[in-house]
């Protein structure tokens, strides 16, 4: 039984280069069990990498990654068995057009787990309860709107009992308006306890969510540090700066 | 004999005239095809009642009747009637009409996808509809439809052979009667469809390339 | 001499070409799909050898005019290989060796036009290449690859026609054979386009109501 506090993920080393652009540099950082980190950057700074490296959909050049302590680097075809304890929720949502959000996030019970129809059935409409859609379940992907298809997304992924959670920029390619219900619900998993990885844009939300935050640039880790730390205490140019221009953002109209 | 001596030295060189047959019969009826497939087009979008179920009845017969079929019709059926037209003027019309109905169809497709402001600017500006339609609407329809027409050009190349079926002795035919002769049937039939590939092949390339060159489909 | 009476006359005989006609029509089909789906999921994920026969198997069977395919079996392979077998197999074979060849085509259009999320996130989900491409790639292909699957039907129905040359007895051959006798060419073969023309409509109907049927709300369709 793994108790609070324990290491889930370990990251050591991780590069990546696309042709000659080298998108991560050497990255190492450990999460443990129940803690959030988000990962903060100007785009192209290989955050969505990172994410996918971890589970592995892109294969890094050097480096490994341990989930407790099974590593998933060179994991072979035990991968598939490990990306069921990692989920991943994408900036897309890439839900499966072709099925009802139901099924959405049945599917993979029944196809990956081999659950009982009836068990699967039982757990979808549990995780389409908890993102608050379960009257939307029987609606195809289209016929979605943007903050409920993501919702939907994150279901599906909760639905296979991941030890961590991954975020690629969830509310990125959102309307503005439809971003607070999915940011609700991350945050309602952060309270549950869910071990996160998030790469977002948004700042604000990774100041109130995150135990650490990471600012990213040219592939490296260039300032960590607790909310707390990074709001009184910016050493790093570029991060206060940027912290700064999302501040003023965050302010409500009306404040000086 | 063997393979190559006969491949070589007696199917490649008796085939020139049968090639050139062929070429004749896709030169004649390409064009043709095309501005018979605009007409029927633009009658089916804008013509008056009568001409727009007229031009729905040419598309659907010749649509759904098999090209060679319709050959047979024009070759073996009019003379019944007073009309003898020879077998090559009988293939070529048939492939007019056969071109012209499938590339009516994909024009009208993309006519209706032109923005239907275009056509009222264009009378705004003071032109009569035949005007609108022959400068405006159908160069852009017929930009819009290239790579149907390109498709259907394709087709044509193919289906030259069932001229064969009505005594035209286009390529097709120039490889039986070669086969028959020297009963080198498989190797025969092997080049000559080799010769269709290489037909083919060169148009789909031309295709891609007139595509990009006139960046055919802008929009 | 009467068409109407000729085609009553007649009609068993065109009745049984027509049942030719949509017997090769309907295998043609089957072997397409039975070949097809395989070529177009190996060219799409399969090595770099496998994609490059496929490959050349595609140009070289769409390539060609059917008439010269008939002909290059009817005269030359299968005699060449010893094999007796009826004409109208012959006929099945080449148009189903075709309609692999096209419908490979139209598949893997289908499968290439869904966007690598929705294998990425089957993957995520823990779904082995396999079991991804069973159970969300190719049930979408499927729903694409409808409508242009569907035009298939019209051009093999045309292709059967071509059948003709080898002798195959379906409807084009037996019309002739009528006209060979009773000499009243234009209503006979007139009349028997009419019959393919509502052969053609009766089969897109079919296959309409099928994609209705289907159909998923706004599902994102490729337009071929």
């Amino acid at each position: 039984m793994h108790t609070k506090g324990d290491i889930i993920l370990r990251v050591e080393g991780l590069s990546k280069s696309f042709g000659s652009l080298q998108v991560l540099r050497d990255i190492s950082f450990t999460v443990r069990k129940g803690e959030t980190k988000c990962f903060i950057g100007p785009s192209g700074t290989g955050k969505s990498t990172l994410l996918r490296c971890i589970n592995q959909l892109t294969v890094p050049d050097s480096g490994r990654v341990f989930l407790f302590d099974q590593e998933v680097t060179n994991a072979g075809p035990r991968i598939n068995e490990l990306r069921q304890r990692m989920g991943m929720v994408f900036q897309n949502f890439n839900l499966f057009d072709h099925l009802t959000a139901r099924k959405n996030v049945e599917i993979a019970l029944l196809r990956v787990k081999r659950m009982e129809a009836s068990a699967a059935r039982e757990k979808a409409g549990f995780e389409l309860r908890r993102v608050g859609l379960e009257d939307k379940a029987d609606q195809y992907p289209a016929q979605l709107s943007g903050g409920q298809a993501q919702r939907v997304s994150i279901a599906r992924a909760l639905a296979m009992d991941p030890d961590v959670m991954l975020f690629d920029e969830p509310t990125s390619a959102l309307d503005p308006e439809l971003t607070g219900e999915v940011l609700e619900v991350i945050k309602g998993l952060a309270r549950d306890g869910m071990t996160m990885l998030i790469v977002t844009h948004e700042m604000g939300f990774a100041l109130s969510v995150a135990d650490e935050i990471l600012f990213m640039e040219n592939g490296q880790i260039a300032e960590r540090g607790t909310p707390e730390e990074l709001m009184t205490n910016p050493g790093f140019d570029r991060t206060r700066r940027f912290i700064g221009r999302i501040r003023d953002f965050t302010r409500a109209p009306g404040e000086g | 004999m063997d393979q190559a001596t006969f491949i070589f030295d007696i199917l490649i060189p008796n085939l020139g005239e049968g090639f050139l047959v062929t070429l004749a019969l896709i030169a004649l009826s390409a064009p043709c095809g095309l501005l018979v497939g605009m007409g029927v087009a633009a009658g089916r979008v804008y013509g008056t009642r009568p001409l727009r179920i007229l031009a729905k009845g040419y598309v659907v017969f010749f649509k759904g009747c098999p090209l060679l079929l319709l050959l047979f019709i024009l070759y073996f059926g009019l003379p019944s009637l007073g009309l003898p037209l020879g077998a090559f003027l009988s293939a070529v019309l048939g492939f007019i009409f056969c071109n012209s109905a499938y590339n009516s169809e994909f024009i009208r497709g993309a006519i209706h996808s032109i923005k239907e402001g275009q056509f009222t600017a264009a009378q705004a500006l003071g032109m009569s509809r035949g005007q609108v339609i022959r400068y405006i609407i159908m160069p852009q329809a017929v930009r819009k439809a290239f790579p149907g027409i390109m498709n259907e050009f394709i087709y044509l190349i193919k289906f030259s052979s069932l001229a064969y079926m009505i005594t035209v002795i286009e390529l097709t035919g120039a490889g039986k009667m070669i086969a028959t002769k020297y009963f080198m049937f498989t190797e025969t039939f092997f080049i000559l469809g080799l010769v269709y590939l290489v037909l083919v092949s060169v148009t789909t390339v031309a295709a891609h390339f007139i595509e990009k060159k006139y960046r055919i489909i802008a929009q | 001499m009467d068409t109407l009476q000729v085609l009553m006359e007649w009609s068993p005989w065109l009745l049984q070409g027509t049942i030719y006609t949509l017997g090769l029509v309907l295998l043609s089909l089957a072997l397409g799909l039975a070949f097809g789906l395989p070529m177009a999921l190996g060219q799409v994920y399969g090595s770099r050898p496998a994609r490059y026969c496929i490959g050349a198997y595609v140009w070289f069977f769409r390539g060609l005019p059917v008439l010269v395919l008939l002909f290059l079996f009817y005269f030359g392979i299968f005699p060449s290989l010893n094999l007796d077998i009826p004409v109208f197999f012959i006929g099945v074979v080449v148009l189903g060796l075709r309609g692999a060849a096209y419908q490979a085509e139209i598949f893997r259009g289908a499968i290439q036009s869904i966007p690598d999320g929705q294998m990425l996130a089957a993957r995520s989900l823990g779904m082995s290449q396999w079991q991804a491409i069973g159970s969300v790639i190719l049930p979408q292909a499927l729903l694409i690859a409808l409508p242009g699957w569907s035009n298939e039907y019209p051009e093999v129905l045309t292709e059967t026609s071509v059948c003709y040359a080898i002798g195959v007895l379906e409807l084009l051959t037996r019309a002739s054979q009528i006209v060979a006798e009773t000499y009243i060419a234009m209503p006979i073969y007139v009349s028997v386009a009419i019959l393919y023309i509502l052969l053609n409509y009766a089969g897109m109907q079919a296959l309409h109501g099928l994609e209705r049927r289907v159909m998923v709300p706004g599902f994102a369709q490729v337009t071929s």
